[in-house]
């Protein structure tokens, strides 16, 4: 009996039982866009730059069970303008300053915003106001560049065993706190060496005293683009 | 034979700090190039002051005050195709780190709490234009036809970028030519 597969993009996908749409992808070395997947978690589904279109519907390529004899289309136009749409919307939610960013070069929305070839936010900037917490002695949070991927929560709570982080409030009031009777990181048990301080696709986690100093053309996707980079291995932080 | 006629280009810089402008310069011998091929119209090379009718017109910086306001819809008034040159015009850049503050205690804090500062009064100039209370990325004020972003993008992104224009290309900026920073 052969192997089952599913064609992406017209090509196949050998996959096996119970492995998603993206694993199987992934293990064929083909990339799939991502921000909240990441291989040590489960999957959350909630960034939704996996979508992919799988026997004529829209789905979460992180969440859905691969199928023997799908057709699934991820790498087309009208998908990845969709995709664009989404990073569109998560530039204009936050505030996305990269000339001034300490990530920038390293940063998973921003690799994936040149991949996709987003020229403009296109969207009216909300411009929220979100305090920083620098209360810890070394460690940074910037709350601006959060995209509520829960990367953090899951890794906190999962690996770590000490669920420092987590999302608060609903909807547009959503927000990333910590668990704290204060709310700074500082008065939780919080250490740089923990696996949430790793694991930020963007620039809310930052550790500090090593700001810019991996110089421009040495950082993570300088030199080859997301697509590329992210087959290597799941790119963490540092 | 008549020689073609040239492509009249203007810039400007609003909210910035002509670092797109010096990036433009940053094409070096392609300068030669480009001024075979276009008639500058108002620019801070021309010194000129209107934007009269063009074929492309090249933004640098966001949208902080009543001026900046004016200038742009004038430009978009008189300008075929209109672009968004660099991280300002395109996000609002460094400009908007101050839209989460209130600009009335911005101003106050510089010109009346500020040691050495002792002029007593926030200055009311009829000939200084309005602060905005946010700024603005360009394409939230005017529509914008292209967009390429840097903080500068580089004269090798310009120079691919205003040769695809002036060629009649749709312009394509990707990696490793399309960055943010």
């Amino acid at each position: 009996m052969s192997t089952p597969h599913f064609l992406l993009d017209g090509l196949p996908v050998p996959f096996e039982e119970g492995q998603t749409i993206l694993e199987a992808a992934r293990a064929a070395g083909r990339y799939i866009p991502h921000l909240c997947w990441h291989p040590e978690f489960a999957p959350h589904g909630s960034c939704k730059l996996c979508v992919v279109k799988a026997a004529g519907r829209y789905v979460s390529s992180c969440a859905m069970p691969a199928r023997a004899g799908w057709e699934v289309e991820s790498d087309t136009p009208a998908l990845n303008t969709r995709r664009r749409t989404l990073l569109q919307m998560l530039f204009v939610e936050g505030n996305h300053f990269c000339p001034a960013c300490e990530k920038s070069g390293d940063c998973q929305l921003q690799a994936l915003a040149y991949d996709l070839e987003m020229t403009t936010p296109r969207f009216t900037h909300f411009f929220p106001d979100r305090p920083v917490d620098a209360s810890h002695p070394d460690v940074l949070l910037d709350f601006n560049r959060c995209i509520y991927c829960e990367l953090c929560v899951r890794a906190s709570r999962e690996t770590d065993g000490k669920a420092v982080f987590a999302l608060s409030q609903r909807g547009i009031h959503k927000k990333l706190v910590v668990n704290a009777e204060s709310g700074r990181l500082a008065d939780t048990d919080f250490a740089a060496t923990d696996h949430a301080a790793h694991i930020c696709p963007v620039g809310v986690i930052l550790h500090k005293r090593v700001g810019f100093r991996t110089p421009i053309g040495a950082r993570t996707y300088d030199a080859a683009p997301i697509r590329v980079v992210a087959m290597r291995t799941e790119a963490d932080d540092d | 034979m008549t020689e073609p006629r040239k492509i009249r280009l203007a810039t400007v810089s609003l909210a910035g700090c002509f670092g797109c402008h010096m990036s433009l310069l940053d094409i070096d011998d392609h300068l030669f190039e480009l001024a075979g091929k276009v008639a500058f119209d108002r620019s801070p090379l021309t010194d000129i002051k209107r934007c009269g009718p063009c074929d492309i017109g090249l933004i640098e910086g966001g949208v902080c005050n009543a001026e900046n306001v004016h200038v742009l819809r004038a430009f978009r008034a008189n300008c075929h195709t209109l672009v968004a040159l660099g991280a300002c015009a395109v996000n609002g850049g460094l400009p908007a780190q101050r839209n989460h503050l209130d600009l009335g205690r911005c101003l106050t804090a510089v010109f009346q709490s500020r040691p050495g500062m002792d002029t007593g009064a926030v200055p009311d100039d009829p000939e200084l234009p309005l602060p905005l209370d946010q700024v603005h990325p360009i394409h939230e004020v005017v529509h914008v036809d292209y967009f390429l972003p840097g903080c500068p993008p580089s004269g090798e992104a310009i120079w691919a970028f205003v040769s695809d224009l002036l060629a009649g290309r749709t312009p394509r900026v990707a990696h490793p030519l399309l960055h943010f920073d």
